[in-house]
């Protein structure tokens, strides 16, 4: 019990630490691609203290949600992120969530960002909470199949216990394995405004969606927001390790050297999956609007498609 | 029981002093201080009844000469009980100064008694004869609510389309009722229950009960007059209809299915499972493509119905299959989501009624910046508007947590139709989960957030303080059930064993207070610890930022990217919310006809849009049947112009064809 509440502190600690690095490394290697020299990976740290010492403007007319929206969002997308195993599964905070409310935790900060972009009462902030709707609407159903083929593999949707089943040969090389990473990689590029949904380093408002959420915000209230889109994409990648390559990850009782192998083992994945991600979105252009559907209809599906081959693979 | 008479006589007494002082102002504050009286002894008889435990039976000296009612409470009865007076107390509350100023209050206070003694009545009643008598108070009771503003044609409309579906859902429970007497050989739900009926009596006895149940509930097809009648009654009445009314067709359906009957064949659950995944999705589209509140509100209820008939379905198909535990689990998540929902459902009506007496709009496209001038309702809806979209840590999401648990325990199910309709299921249930959160992001955020698009909606004030709490409790009781799911899954557990028959570890395996109810080992959740949790690292971020950098503020108008400076208004429509979701989910099903004017550029006339639906349920069933009724009316209608010779040979060919079928019989 100890041992794990002391693990779940420094997860909290270690995913607050880690989140601003990682976006930073896929913009870095994103210029590097592109032939640019890009800023260092450390650049977003900068940032979050460059928002930081700046005076907050809040919009006129404007209710105590819109300054609200930006804790309630990071402190959501930590407690999260937070939950997700990284380094151990021995976490305190685990059990409190499994899959399907860790879904609803993200969906909750959705909720308050969305809210506080038509608080701001300007014509982007409605874009962007239009638009952010759609996906998640969409999206969060494709999570839940995703969730759903993993709890029929796994025989449950707790995340400390989908691991040692991983690493014990559980899921192997099996179709509907394949077809449910496919559609989480779909969720997560969509869920972290990433192409080809949304472009993170847009300039022209209309194509914008997260960031025209979020348009109005300045000092602290953006850094907040940008911290909980930082920690959304660090939340994202821990749960691809997590549930499909949790090779080297520490159960509990594990020895110091164990853990300090499951360390560099995540460190290894966090930083291959975001340079994956770095090439992906150098490949891809964006969509139109109207053909998110297709996307993450096609999500929706590959998750559904995910479990009914469950039963055919278990028939045959 | 004692204390029930009491309360029944209070109703009454309320109706009748409604109807004779009805000139008389006060006497209508008067009526829902009685109605609240009432429903508080109500509550504490039900509460009371639930501490003890066990069965209390009487028998009424009216009714029918040789059938008595029968007056029966049990722990399902009770809990029913506590859910509809909760909410019905609290509408009262909210009704001591809603009533008095309603301009209809003459023709409303009299039937909001009534309708509340009715809907206590249902849930007493244990003889076929009393449950159809007290069935049929409810609705036309609550008839009488939905007409109360009878000057307008839409009102009107309703009531007669609602009276119409209340006909048919009675006719059905008449005979679904009929079918199981025959077999039982008695009137009362005692003999009902000692002999079932069996084979194809009982099958079609089991569809007839969902089709009047359903319809009395909104299940679809049969939703078509909810989203009509409920939003025309005034406020504390559509959310007596909405939230409490839905959950007494759901009583009725889980006393025929599982009390009475003691359980039904298996294929009954993918059937309920099917009927509740469309009826969620198409409840919640619909709802998004609402402008009018208390509209969008009706559908939205559609959608839960829809959530507690999946939940019913598991129940059905765990409980043919053996597996008790599991069975009990979705029963319990049932009910949980029907408190949840009527606690939600009853504050985002009140909630709308004080918007709308505030502003005098029923649109969203009126409304906007209410919080600031309705901090109290406004902080209410926000947690009603959570609630609904089913996030933690509110109730309404540990309930939809519960049904996804047994979601992923359905595909051990032995029959295939199972194995493939559970996944199909989750994915419906899932769908409108997060559509509902856009819905509830769209309403709650076009009414209270951004800037006001009226007049009307800047000049808002606060409503006087018996709605203020009423719709500050609801709030209280939302947040309740959801931070400490595992302790009400215990209790409502615990209340529900009589029924289910058996029991489950809430906490498999990790105790308080996390939720645990599948296995030891399965998925588990705890909003105690979230909440906890989740307030610390509030606090932390909230320090860190402010201590790393600045805390100084400045308030300016909006950027908007430097616009917003024009003196129009930049801000979006609720109508241009939805665009996305319209065009990529409903466009077909609800053949979505949009028209836009755009003035020449330069003319500064505005640009119009016009937006028509049709809902397919509607042209596909609705208008064939209403076709099909004036075709036979027409031709029965030749009837009444025959001669006195036609009439003697048609009743003398009659009593042939009868005496006919008799002889042909033996």
């Amino acid at each position: 019990m100890t041992a794990s509440v002391l693990w779940q502190i420094a997860q909290i600690v270690l995913v607050a630490l880690l989140a601003p690095l990682v976006t930073g490394w896929v913009r870095r290697m994103k210029a590097r691609l592109n032939g640019r020299k890009g800023a260092p990976a450390i650049q977003p740290y900068r940032d979050l203290y460059r928002l930081l010492q700046k005076e907050a403007v809040v919009a006129e007319g404007t209710s105590w949600v819109y300054r609200a929206a930006p804790y309630v969002t990071v402190a959501v997308s930590w407690l999260a992120a937070a939950i997700v195993p990284t380094v151990t599964t021995d976490l305190a905070l685990a059990p409190a969530a499994d899959l399907v409310a860790l879904v609803a935790l993200l969906g909750l900060a959705r909720f308050w960002t969305a809210l506080a972009g038509l608080d701001a009462g300007t014509a982007f902030g409605g874009i962007g909470a239009s638009r952010e709707m759609l996906i998640a609407g969409l999206a969060e159903p494709a999570m839940l199949m995703v969730t759903f083929s993993v709890s029929l593999l796994a025989g449950t949707t707790a995340l400390p216990r989908i691991v040692p089943f991983v690493l014990a040969g559980g899921i192997g090389l099996s179709v509907s394995a394949g077809l449910a990473l496919a559609a989480l990689v779909m969720v997560a590029v969509a869920e972290n405004g990433r192409l080809p949904i949304d472009n993170p380093a847009t300039h022209l408002e209309l194509t914008m969606v997260h960031e025209a959420m979020v348009l109005d915000y300045s000092g602290r209230h953006l850094a907040a927001m940008e911290m909980a889109g930082h920690l959304r994409l660090t939340l994202y990648i821990a749960l691809i390790i997590c549930l499909f390559l949790p090779w080297g990850m520490a159960v509990p009782g594990a020895g110091a050297a164990a853990l300090a192998l499951a360390m560099a083992a995540f460190l290894i994945k966090m930083f291959g999956l975001a340079t994956a991600l770095a090439l992906f979105e150098t490949a891809t252009a964006k969509m139109r609007v109207f053909r998110y559907a297709d996307f993450l209809g096609g999500a929706l599906l590959l998750g559904l498609l995910a479990t009914v081959f469950q039963y055919v693979s278990r028939a045959l | 029981m004692l204390s029930i008479a009491v309360a029944f006589a209070l109703l009454l007494t309320a109706a009748v002093g409604g109807v004779v002082f009805g000139r008389v102002r006060a006497v209508h504050g008067a009526v829902y201080a009685a109605t609240l009286a009432a429903c508080l002894i109500l509550l504490g008889g039900a509460v009371a009844h639930l501490w003890t435990g066990g069965v209390t039976r009487t028998t009424l000296p009216i009714g029918l000469p040789w059938l008595p009612f029968h007056v029966r409470l049990d722990n399902l009865s009770a809990l029913f009980m506590v859910i509809v007076d909760l909410a019905a107390a609290v509408a009262s509350l909210f009704s001591l100064s809603h009533g008095p100023a309603d301009p209809n209050r003459r023709r409303i206070s009299p039937a909001f008694p009534l309708f509340v003694l009715g809907l206590n009545a249902v849930l007493l009643a244990a003889d076929i004869y009393g449950f159809l008598v007290a069935w049929e108070f409810m609705s036309l009771s609550s008839w009488a609510l939905v007409v109360s503003d009878h000057a307008s044609e839409k009102s009107r409309r309703a009531g007669l389309i609602y009276l119409i579906v209340a006909a048919f859902g009675t006719i059905c429970l008449l005979a679904c009722f009929a079918i199981m007497a025959g077999s039982a050989g008695g009137l009362t739900f005692a003999a009902l229950r000692a002999h079932p009926p069996m084979g194809a009596a009982a099958a079609v006895a089991v569809g007839l009960a969902i089709l009047g149940a359903g319809s009395k509930a909104g299940l679809v097809p049969l939703h078509a007059w909810l989203p009509l009648a409920h939003p025309q009654a005034p406020a504390p009445a559509s959310a007596l209809m909405s939230g409490v009314m839905t959950k007494v067709a759901f009583y009725a359906l889980i006393r025929i299915l599982f009390d009475l009957m003691g359980g039904i064949a298996w294929p009954w659950g993918p059937v309920l499972l099917a009927i509740g995944a469309v009826t969620a999705v198409m409840g919640v589209l619909y709802a998004l493509l609402q402008d009018d509140v208390k509209t969008l509100l009706a559908y939205s209820t559609v959608e839960n119905v829809g959530i507690v008939a999946i939940a019913l379905g598991l129940a059905v198909i765990f409980r043919a299959d053996g597996r008790a535990g599991l069975a009990a689990l979705a029963l319990v998540a049932a009910l949980y989501h029907m408190l949840n929902h009527s606690l939600a459902k009853s504050l985002m009506f009140l909630g709308a009624g004080t918007v709308i007496g505030a502003t005098g709009h029923h649109g969203l496209a009126r409304l906007g910046g209410l919080l600031n001038r309705l901090p109290w309702t406004g902080a209410a809806m926000l947690v009603g508007a959570a609630a609904m979209s089913a996030l933690p840590p509110m109730n309404g999401f540990v309930s939809e947590w519960l049904i996804f648990q047994l979601l992923f325990a359905g595909p051990a199910s032995p029959h295939w139709a199972v194995r493939f309709g559970v996944p199909v299921a989750g994915a419906a249930l899932a769908l409108a989960a997060a559509l509902a959160a856009a819905c509830f992001v769209r309403a709650y955020g076009f009414a209270f957030l951004g800037r006001p698009r009226s007049p009307e909606a800047a000049a808002a004030i606060e409503a006087p303080w018996p709605m203020r709490v009423a719709v500050a409790l609801l709030a209280a009781g939302c947040v309740a059930l959801g931070v400490i799911p595992a302790t009400v899954t215990r209790i409502l557990a615990a209340l529900l064993r009589p029924v289910t028959g058996a029991g489950f570890d809430v906490s498999a395996g990790i105790g308080w207070p996390f939720l645990s109810p599948v296995s030891a080992g399965g998925g588990s959740y705890s909003g105690t610890v979230l909440v906890l949790a989740g307030l610390i690292l509030f606090i932390v971020a909230v320090i860190v930022a402010r201590r790393l950098g600045t805390s100084a503020t400045r308030i300016d108008p909006a950027w908007d990217c430097g616009g917003g400076e024009s003196g129009l208004d930049p801000q979006y429509s609720p109508a241009g919310f939805t665009q996305p979701l319209r065009r990529t989910l409903a466009a077909s099903l609800f053949r979505v006809r949009e028209t836009v004017t755009m003035p020449e550029p330069g003319d500064p006339a505005p640009a119009t849009h016009r937006l028509e639906l049709a809902d397919p349920v509607w042209r596909g069933l609705y208008a064939p049947v209403i076709g099909a009724v004036d075709w036979l009316g027409e031709r029965v209608n030749r009837l009444h112009f025959l001669t006195l010779r036609h009439y003697l040979l048609m009743m003398f060919a009659t009593l042939v064809s009868l005496l006919l079928a008799v002889a042909i019989r033996q």
